[in-house]
């Protein structure tokens, strides 16, 4: 299935610094720094947003500025000045363009770099992309194919002017603005993001992908995602992330609702490749995203991620099992090197009767990085006959990492089964002496069984998916082995 | 008057009574600073986020008994391990009861904590061991602030002790709402060996609360045998802290029986400090009505080549409450650790509540940890397999969850407290089996 090939490896591992570091020079139209009310009206008025939205945002805001910043997490970091931080940033050839000719030539260079020529997107993956650069979305495509099933995908900016009724309906339903720190700043001041909506009995035809990226210097990026996934549809959702090089900390803090009505179905998966910093430690992003989805009845939500960038990352995708039957699935790959932090998992709350859980996470840790499993299993009272498997796996590749895990269980039924385990381990020596035996080198074997120890996540990701993880687990790796 | 004032009043009276002229009370002044600072655990931290001590600190405790109460044999007989020779530290409401015990000098010290704190004999050991390892959290620190009673066991080089050690603590109920201080330190020498029965147990309905610490020291090739038996009256609490240090290819052994008490916490840390050490933390749990037991375990593996063993297994009924937070941390020059850890759950009511939280924190690279973690329940088909055959219910279910339990009772190598637990269980269960089939 890959069309990648070893010399290409060979030849990405030679400049394996940050490659998707670079910076593209274009006018923005950004805001002055700070945090205040007024500034929140502004990025409201900019976007011309009803006054409901602007009302939304400022209790939100209230309610954050009377929140604290949480500390519990496995995590070590110099806290972002929040009043540093530019909340909005544009790139400057707006409004919208017609078609692809009139897109800032800088930007299609952009998008080339990072490999997502639209074009090519268009003819050969089918996919149809909602691209984020920083805060703005510039291009759409294939909307009019997703508009004749009914679908809608578009920035969530337009469907605050457009579907104002299904925005008030479901945003913040299952995030509440006040429900954690940086949930609540996003509520207050998120720029824009991706709205999409599936409605009854529709099976989307393509994948929807959304790559964010974060371009202009000391800008945070907050995005809103929302995808409603009416009674019977089905919809497999991409979120893939690179951002370029830069030395100061960016935060990004995003929030991400998916509501999965009767017997719908929401796979969402990521990529998550932001600059990390480099082998010192210095740089890199702060990626504090709240990620959580609700199960109505026999509906389906899976999380699939692989997470290989970003300095600190702070991530809970998770699953309200809300109605009866309803599965929630988590899987994750978290690949750490030289100095990044991730502390990561997944919480699955079991409400409804014969919901179903399972959670498969994989951490690798190398260099001098920290990696945390963190998850949460709840069974509630009325959650008869819930099922939950858990499964946390660590590999550490030499001395200096470490791996940890934080699995909470609370479970009040006894009609329940939960089951976890959690394994760590390194890299036999024998495993890699049964390769170099066969003339495959160290590095190259610690690919492959990397491969393998991730390889039941890796398959859950849709196919062009699959491949860029791939790619992107050996780079994040090379040179780690000791 | 809260808690704390309370404590801080008590303290000038404790003053009265003990030698302030020494080692031990200077640390009892500093621990009481640390525990005013420190205060009681309250939930939001995250070691306590499981258990509320809210309900035991709001009485108003009297800290020492009034006056001296003396049982007969008769009355305890049947909490004591009596079908074998031991040696006996009893305590009445916190004091040595001299008659009901049977203590010893000769080739080792099984004595009294009071007498070594006191005696400059023993002044060396104390300034060497005692409150070394307990870590300072608010509890601890309230024990070692009014600590003046409880076991005292040095064993000296190449001495197996040739009987188990049985501690108990009595309580009378003669004050209708009771706190005591046990205090107990443990240290065996080069290949010695000792076995230590433990138990708490109150002869009333009133209220009362123990707060124990215990120091282990296992030193080279030692081996420590404990067991702890947690049957008390549904009106007792116990919070207990055991710390266990350990030296080259030692091995301690710590097993939990919990079917008693209204509160239960167990806090049992061990700290591997030589190579070759082997921990074991077993346990098994059987609770119902509104019970509440929390086993809070930490293994610390700060050298190569060690291993340590868990294994807990608890049934829960009715409203009964259970907390498991296992921990287990690799520093980065333990390489070669082999950790493993069991947690085993059945909820048998819909009332009943599991929370647990299993976790890894690991540095090393070359290593080999796992943890399990389960929940569920008896199985259908295997108790319809015993019924079809005559077996009633009640008994099948007592035997399946025996069977369950059976891999920790196996490891306990006195086969009277063996026996005794067994008989536990049975009426714990409300059987009348005797399981030594």
């Amino acid at each position: 299935m890959s069309k990648y090939t070893e010399e290409q490896l060979e030849k990405e591992l030679q400049n394996k610094e940050y490659e998707y570091g670079f910076y593209t020079e274009m006018e923005s139209d950004t805001i002055p720094i700070g945090l205040s009310e007024d500034v929140i009206r502004i990025i409201s008025a900019k976007k011309n947003e009803p006054q409901w939205m602007l009302d939304w945002r400022l209790q939100a805001y209230r309610v954050f500025i009377e929140m604290e910043e949480p500390e519990w997490a496995n995590v070590n970091y110099d806290k972002p000045d929040l009043q540093a931080i530019s909340y909005y940033s544009a790139p400057n050839s707006k409004p919208k363009y017609d078609s692809l000719d009139e897109v800032d030539p800088e930007l299609l260079e952009t998008f080339k770099k990072l490999g997502i020529s639209i074009d090519e997107q268009k003819k050969l993956a089918g996919v149809a992309m909602d691209i984020v650069i920083d805060s703005v979305s510039v291009a759409t495509t294939f909307k009019e194919t997703l508009a004749e099933k009914g679908i809608i995908f578009c920035p969530i900016s337009e469907a605050i002017q457009d579907h104002p009724e299904l925005v008030k309906k479901h945003l913040g339903t299952v995030v509440p603005q006040k429900d954690n720190y940086y949930a609540a700043l996003n509520s207050a001041v998120f720029s824009d993001g991706s709205f999409c909506y599936i409605p009854k009995g529709v099976k989307c035809p393509m994948e929807l992908s959304t790559y964010f990226r974060i371009n202009e210097g000391g800008t945070g990026q907050f995005e809103r995602t929302l995808v409603v996934a009416d009674e019977g549809s089905f919809v497999s959702y991409l979120e893939g992330c690179t951002a370029p090089s830069r030395d100061e900390n960016q935060l990004h803090a995003a929030v991400v609702e998916l509501i999965a009505m009767d017997d719908a179905e929401i796979k969402y998966s990521t990529v998550q490749n932001w600059y990390p910093g480099n082998a010192e430690g210095k740089g890199g992003v702060f990626n504090f995203v709240t990620k959580r989805g609700i199960c109505e009845k026999n509906a389906k939500i899976s999380w699939t991620q692989v997470e290989t960038g970003s300095a600190v990352t702070w991530k809970y995708p998770s699953c309200i099992l809300k109605g009866d039957n309803s599965v929630g699935e988590f899987y994750s790959i978290a690949v750490t090197n030289n100095y990044q932090q991730a502390d990561t998992g997944t919480k699955m709350i079991h409400l409804g009767k014969n919901t179903k859980s399972t959670i498969i996470s994989k951490g690798i840790s190398a260099g001098k990085s920290q990696n945390s499993y963190r998850g949460l299993v709840k069974i509630g009272p009325r959650a008869t006959n819930a099922r939950n498997f858990s499964q946390c796996d660590s590999l550490l590749m030499g001395n200096e990492c470490g791996a940890h895990t934080f699995p909470y269980i609370e479970n009040s039924n006894s009609t329940s089964k939960v089951e976890h385990e959690a394994t760590t381990s390194k890299i036999g020596e024998d495993q890699i002496f049964y390769c170099n035996q066969r003339g495959i080198d160290t590095e190259k074997a610690i690919a492959l069984i990397v491969n393998g120890f991730s390889k039941e996540v890796l398959n859950k990701l849709p196919m062009e998916f699959a491949v860029e993880a791939q790619k992107l687990l050996e780079i994040s790796l090379e040179g780690s082995v000791g | 008057m809260s808690f704390k004032d309370h404590i801080l009043s008590s303290f000038i009276a404790l003053e009265n009574e003990v030698e302030t002229n020494n080692y031990v009370h200077k640390l009892r002044g500093e621990a009481l600073k640390d525990f005013e600072n420190l205060g009681i655990p309250q939930r939001k931290e995250e070691a306590y986020k499981y258990t509320s001590l809210k309900s035991l600190f709001n009485k108003d405790y009297s800290l020492f008994p009034k006056k001296e109460t003396s049982i007969d044999y008769g009355d305890i007989k049947k909490y004591l391990i009596h079908q074998i020779d031991a040696y006996r530290i009893i305590f009445i409401d916190g004091i040595y009861s001299s008659h009901l015990s049977q203590t010893t000098h000769d080739k080792f010290d099984v004595c009294l904590m009071s007498s070594a704190l006191n005696n400059p004999k023993y002044a060396s050991v104390i300034e060497n061991y005692y409150n070394k390892l307990a870590t300072k959290d608010g509890l601890t620190s309230l024990n070692a602030a009014f600590a003046k009673e409880g076991a005292y066991i040095h064993i000296g080089k190449n001495i197996a002790v040739e009987k188990p050690i049985e501690i108990v603590y009595f309580s009378t109920g003669n004050e209708a709402e009771m706190m005591t201080q046990p205090r107990n330190l443990v240290v065996v020498g080069e290949n010695s060996q000792v076995q230590v029965i433990e138990r708490h147990q109150s002869l009333s309905d009133n209220a009362v609360l123990t707060n124990c610490v215990t120091e282990i020291y296992a030193a080279k090739r030692a081996l420590v045998d404990w067991y702890k038996i947690q049957n008390d009256k549904l009106s007792a609490s116990l919070i207990d802290h055991t710390f266990a240090e350990q030296k080259d290819n030692s091995e301690v052994r710590i097993h939990t029986f919990s079917f008693g008490g209204k509160i239960t916490r167990n806090n049992l840390s061990f700290y591997q400090r030589g190579e070759h050490c082997n921990s074991v933390l077993n346990g098994v749990t059987i609770i119902e009505g509104k019970q509440h037991v929390d086993h809070s375990t930490l293994v610390h593996h700060t050298a190569p080549n060690c291993e340590s063993f868990q294994e807990y297994k608890q049934i829960f009924d009715e409203r009964a409450v259970g907390v498991f937070n296992g921990k287990v941390l690799v520093d980065k020059i333990a390489q070669k650790i082999n950790a493993y850890q069991q947690n085993n759950n059945i909820l048998v009511s819909d009332t009943s509540t599991i929370n647990a939280k299993p976790q890894l924190e690991i540095f090393a690279d070359d290593v080999r940890c796992s943890h399990g973690c389960t929940i569920g329940q008896l199985d259908d088909e295997a108790l319809f397999y015993m019924q079809a055959r005559g077996i009633p219910k009640k008994e099948a279910r007592a035997l399946l969850m025996f069977a369950f339990a059976n891999s920790v009772l196996e490891t306990v190598k006195i086969p009277e407290i063996k026996s005794r637990i067994t008989k536990l269980i049975a009426t714990k269960l409300g059987v009348e089996i005797g399981f030594d089939l």
